[in-house]
């Protein structure tokens, strides 16, 4: 190798926050969960958090992949359950910001039992949720998030279940911070990352991304630049929008924003404070 | 109208679901066997199903939308794999222990962790002493014929019992080969009509499911469950006679191939039996008297034929694409061992643990075996009962 071609080998900007020996990445071109990846990294130099205090965990699924492209501490657990290792981690060593990385089939689906519960009883984590509307993994399969009428793997001729309407679904379930946007608003994903970072209780942020291979290419909705522009034409930023307004439909229209930022005591807080009145001196405080 | 069809293994599964078409079938995708339930689910689009297709939010959920469709008499069918199958875990006791005949396409595959999603047998059996009857197969052939007997099996008045038909990821999931298809009305008339006993949704005579049963009567519930599958031996085979003179192909419990003056063994399941063979038969032409035996039924497990298939041979290896950690070999080996027991000759069985997380195992690997083998027969002397094949160990 020459030395000009070697002085043109520009380094990946983000280098210094991924594993280099796993990249190339197995997404799509044209996918959107790269994009979220990216703010990430962007609020966590911007943030300027220690990196040693920081952990990923991930269920399974295209976005479930983040967990072993970042180099952070960070866990690849299995499906539905990224939620629950969070838990544990974030108990097991409460100064860590514990943040989960993954896909709508992973938190709303087969895990949305766990992210009802986390959200309940506000556990100090933040929640980043890339929904492509799909299992796309495994295929393209009918999801939780699925506006009805898409064509699916497993719907060939369109969905008809009501799908979740997560901001929706946080807010219900108690959620400090709830926010939307799309892989278009890419300065708005980080500030709502950094901004997430400096708040206490269960966070969410769900990030709408395209998945061209699958959802895009069964339902001819172009590739990625189209649905960039779809989410253009289609979104519009709401700030403090009543959160059941927020419904999805086919190729809708899309309601972007921060919906919730309230103030609320997180679940190590709570057991703290409780037990002190229970228990008096004889309780030792955890983690505080 | 009979066909010759180019399928990949879970195509053969979903092929048979058409044909079967049961009452409801219940799924959530998981790689390997997600094409299963694609594949049906662009049959029921097309009105090629007329049986409810439900798209649950997990494999625990589907499990249990199988048990609840069951109870309510109905025939019942579902597919996954790997951590799918361990989801299940729970609800996989249920529908053994209130006797549903529920049918379950396996492609097999590892369990985490490590994540992998290549084939090995791990699920299945993990999930050994779940009361479910195993089922395996070499070959997507294989797979569709066994998928169409689990029906008669499972359903049958003494057995009552659910059914896995475990067919290797990729290996055969997603191989195509040319696969005899049968005729849709004769698939129909050698499955028959599904008539439940007793039933949920009969309002003339309302029933309970799965009442506490604490201990006054639960042993004798669960020594009734097991009879279930213990009665399954004789059914298996019948189903298998019948299958063969229905439609050509018998089945029984296991395959035996070049065993008749065969001095050594090699016991291996599942699509690895086809590279099996291979080296046998190049063994055969280096002079060496070795056979192969391909179980096709795990549990119940024939261990009175298996016995009596292997008693004279001088040497034996068991090979099993699944570990027991900390058990006395791998899970195949330490049933045929224990299933020679009480022969006063016997062979020297050794274990081999192979191909986990979709390691491959080629022709050389199973000469490997071979060569060990007649090195057994000719001094009498094992050195290691139990190995691994084609793993790197420094």
């Amino acid at each position: 190798m020459s030395k000009d071609v070697k002085a043109q080998e520009a380094k990946n900007p983000m280098e210094d926050f991924l594993r280099m020996d796993r990249i190339p990445h197995i997404w799509c071109s044209g996918c959107g969960i790269g994009v979220v990846v990216t703010s990430f990294v962007d609020a966590l130099r911007k943030s300027e958090i220690d990196l040693n205090k920081v952990a990923i965990v991930s269920g399974i699924g295209c976005t479930g992949r983040v967990a072993g492209y970042v180099k952070l501490d960070s866990f690849h657990s299995t499906h539905g359950r990224a939620i629950p290792f969070a838990t544990g981690l974030k108990l097991g060593n409460p100064e860590m910001q514990v943040v989960v990385f993954s896909g709508d089939g992973d938190i709303a689906g087969i895990g949305g039992n766990h992210f009802v519960h986390a959200a309940r009883r506000n556990m100090d984590i933040l929640v980043i949720c890339v929904n492509n509307f799909n299992y796309a993994m495994t295929g393209g399969q009918v999801a939780a998030t699925s506006p009805i009428n898409a064509n699916l793997s497993t719907a060939p001729y369109g969905n008809f279940e009501y799908p979740f309407s997560l901001p929706y679904l946080a807010d219900a379930c108690g959620a400090t911070y709830v926010a939307r946007w799309t892989c278009l608003h890419i300065r708005r994903v980080t500030m709502s990352i950094q901004e997430a970072f400096q708040k206490k209780g269960f966070r969410f942020i769900e990030v709408i991304a395209p998945c061209v291979t699958l959802y895009a290419r069964r339902n001819r909705l172009g590739d990625g630049l189209n649905l960039l522009k779809y989410y253009h034409d289609n979104s519009e930023i709401r700030h403090g929008a009543d959160t059941r307004t927020l419904d999805i439909g086919y190729q809708g229209k899309m309601i972007v924003g921060k919906f919730v930022d309230r103030e609320k005591p997180p679940f190590l807080e709570c057991m703290n404070t409780h037990m002190k009145k229970a228990l008096g001196d004889k309780y030792v405080p955890y983690g505080e | 109208m009979k066909t010759l069809k180019p399928l990949n293994g879970n195509q053969t599964i979903a092929e048979a679901t058409r044909q079967v078409d049961p009452d409801v079938i219940a799924a959530y995708p998981i790689t390997p066997s997600t094409a299963i339930v694609e594949s049906i689910a662009q049959f029921k689009a097309d009105g090629l199903i007329t049986g409810e297709f439900v798209c649950p939010e997990s494999e625990h959920s589907a499990m249990s939308v199988c048990i609840g469709a069951a109870s309510a008499g109905g025939r019942v069918m579902t597919a996954t794999s790997s951590q799918g199958l361990a989801l299940m875990w729970e609800m996989l006791y249920i529908a053994a222990g209130l006797r549903l005949p529920i049918v379950a396409g396996i492609a097999n595959r590892a369990l985490s962790a490590p994540i992998n999603i290549h084939g090995d047998h791990s699920d299945t059996m993990g999930a050994r002493d779940s009361g479910w009857i195993h089922l395996y197969s070499e070959n997507c052939q294989e797979a569709y014929d066994n998928f169409i007997q689990a029906f008669r099996i499972a359903e049958h008045m003494d057995v009552r019992t659910p059914v896995f038909v475990g067919l290797d990821g990729f290996i055969i999931s997603h191989s195509v080969e040319v696969v005899q298809v049968e005729d849709d009305a004769e698939v129909k008339k050698f499955i028959g009509e599904y008539k439940p006993v007793y039933s949920l949704l009969d309002m003339s005579r309302k029933i309970t499911v799965g009442p506490l049963d604490f201990t006054d009567y639960y042993f004798e519930h669960k020594r009734s469950q097991i009879e279930g599958i213990e009665n399954a031996p004789a059914v298996i085979e019948q189903v298998g006679k019948e299958f063969g003179l229905t439609f050509g192909r018998p089945y029984g419990f296991f395959e035996e191939y070049r065993m008749e003056d065969a001095e050594t063994a090699i016991v291996v399941m599942s699509s690895a039996a086809g590279t099996g063979k291979d080296a046998v038969d190049e063994l055969r032409q280096e002079g060496l008297k070795i056979g192969l035996l391909k179980p096709r039924v795990f549990r119940p497990f024939p261990y009175q034929k298996m016995a009596e298939a292997l008693k004279k041979m001088k040497a034996v290896a068991v090979l099993d694409r699944a570990s027991s950690p900390g058990a006395f070999g791998a899970p195949l080996f330490t049933e045929i061992r224990n299933a020679l027991y009480d022969y006063a000759e016997r062979p020297k069985v050794i274990n081999y643990v192979y191909g986990l997380g979709g390691r491959d195992i080629k022709v050389e690997h199973f000469k490997e075996v071979g060569a060990k083998l007649e090195k057994i027969r000719k001094t009498g002397k094992v050195e290691e009962m139990c190995g691994y094949l084609n793993l790197r160990e420094s």
